[in-house]
């Protein structure tokens, strides 16, 4: 096998001139970045209310938040972002879906349908850890608050969730790291994000091991930088008393 | 109001059945490779000797860090050359199955051999010190004593982790392989029904992980209650 490595060819513009390919590369990086904390942040949210329904008495309730962890847990992700991308905006009412075909430019679409599947996907598992946090807590925390004279959402506000989400910064630092590696999977609806943009470079350039030793590099490089922030969080949410406390 | 059309479906489940055949192929494939090469992983890792630890410490991080989507790129472009100028295959052979297999082997098992790890480490340390004091080598007290306790316990979360797999098999759409969501796509491009079908594929999807993963989930009360008593 010959291979003619060309390391300079990250330096050299694109066809339409305005960048280089590194600047495609950073471009791509920005996209993941940027797809991957807003998914984060919408996962943190609804994880956060699904993992408390989770918990409370009301069957009904904690029944539907149930229902919801599996189906967003029993389909694969691509699919999932295949259903949001082309089947959604055909089933929805009042013109809505044609609206977001035809007014929104095709990078929004494809931005938000990707941001609010992983949204959707990711909120499953932490509503998974929030719930295993609440109750790792010792039954008599809620009893206690609400012996207090606490309704039950104020033992949540004031007892429980301050509590179960310091336990609980571990485990969801890997859903963290795990939302950036799945956005990945957003290349697949043409959102030009960091494995997508490293697949164009292949097809313009003909140079396939550079750009995706440059990518994968950018990925390891995101979970390294991920990995030193969280764990400087946990050192400092870290609960005295328990399994790795101070 | 969209107007469904469910009508292309039932002539193409055969052809779906097919891709379904080829998703299974490379779940159950993987599963097996990556227990295997993930418990060799895992033994490696916490193994005295220091290289060793190392490289199965580099494996895994390495294939944990990276999204699967950049592995099976990887594969798609690497191993077809490989298998090309070891085996002097004719350029025409389709080794997608094979390359997306072999991915997805050494994927998984960097997971498997995590998932391995912790259960080889939940196994009390004075097993491996009775083992020795009895008279057997590292790798008897490995094979007789640790790994048997330690897969008994691991089972739920092997096969969990087998499901996650399963879907994660749906990614092969990238290589135009016809797996069960690939030949989901391709049905409803061809007959314009991309709603149906995709809806029908999450469904499918649906049903075959809810079902596996309630039987795990029973699997593993009979185990708790099993060691309980």
């Amino acid at each position: 096998m010959s291979y003619q490595w060309n390391w300079s060819i990250f330096s050299s513009p694109v066809p339409t001139g305005e960048t280089t390919y590194f600047g495609w590369m950073l471009s791509g990086l920005q996209t993941t970045i940027t797809l991957s904390l807003c998914a984060w942040v919408m996962a943190l949210a609804l994880g956060s209310l699904m993992g408390v329904l989770r918990t409370v008495p009301n069957k009904w309730l904690s029944g539907l938040a149930a229902a919801y962890v599996e189906v967003f847990r029993n389909i694969p992700l691509l699919v999932q972002l295949f259903i949001w991308y082309f089947v959604l905006p055909e089933l929805l009412p009042f013109g809505l879906g044609d609206a977001f075909k035809q007014q929104l430019n095709p990078l929004t679409q494809q931005f938000l349908s990707a941001m609010v599947c992983l949204g959707f996907f990711t909120s499953a598992r932490v509503c998974e850890q929030v719930r295993a946090g609440i109750n790792s807590l010792p039954h008599g925390q809620k009893n206690a608050g609400l012996a207090l004279g606490f309704t039950l959402p104020q033992t949540y506000r004031h007892v429980l969730l301050p509590m179960a989400f310091r336990l609980v910064v571990p485990p969801l630092t890997s859903e963290f790291l795990n939302i950036f590696k799945n956005s990945a999977v957003c290349s697949t609806i043409g959102l030009l994000e960091l494995a997508a943009q490293g697949r164009q470079l292949v097809d313009y350039t003909a140079q396939p091991y550079e750009s995706f030793i440059a990518v994968t590099l950018l990925y390891v490089l995101i979970n390294v930088v991920v990995m030193t922030l969280m764990r400087h969080l946990e050192n400092k949410t870290r609960v005295p008393g328990y399994l790795g406390g101070k | 109001m969209y107007d469904f059309d469910w009508s292309s479906i039932p002539g193409a489940l055969p052809f779906l059945w097919e891709g379904m055949k080829i998703s299974l192929e490379i779940t159950v494939s993987a599963v097996i490779f990556g227990v295997v090469w993930g418990t060799l992983l895992a033994m490696m890792r916490l193994a005295p000797v220091k290289p060793l630890a190392w490289f199965a410490a580099g494996y895994v991080n390495l294939f944990r860090s990276i999204p699967l989507v950049m592995v099976l790129l990887w594969f798609f472009l690497i191993v077809p050359q490989l298998l090309r100028s070891f085996f002097n295959l004719d350029p025409n052979t389709d080794v997608r199955l094979t390359s997306a297999m072999i991915g997805f082997a050494l994927f998984e098992s960097a997971y498997y051999s995590e998932i391995i790890r912790a259960g080889i480490q939940s196994v009390p340390k004075g097993q491996v010190a009775a083992a020795s004091a009895l008279g057997m080598t590292y790798a008897q007290a490995m094979r007789l004593v640790v790994l048997p306790q330690a897969f008994r316990n691991m089972v739920p979360l092997l096969l969990t982790q087998a499901i996650v797999l399963f879907q994660d098999t749906s990614l092969v759409y990238m290589s135009a392989l016809a797996d069960f969501f690939g030949a989901a796509y391709k049905v409803g491009d061809r007959d314009g029904r991309l709603v149906e079908l995709l809806l029908f594929a999450g469904a499918v999807y649906f049903f075959i992980c809810f079902a596996a993963s309630q039987l795990v989930r029973r699997y593993q009360k009979k185990l708790n209650a099993h060691v309980a008593h």
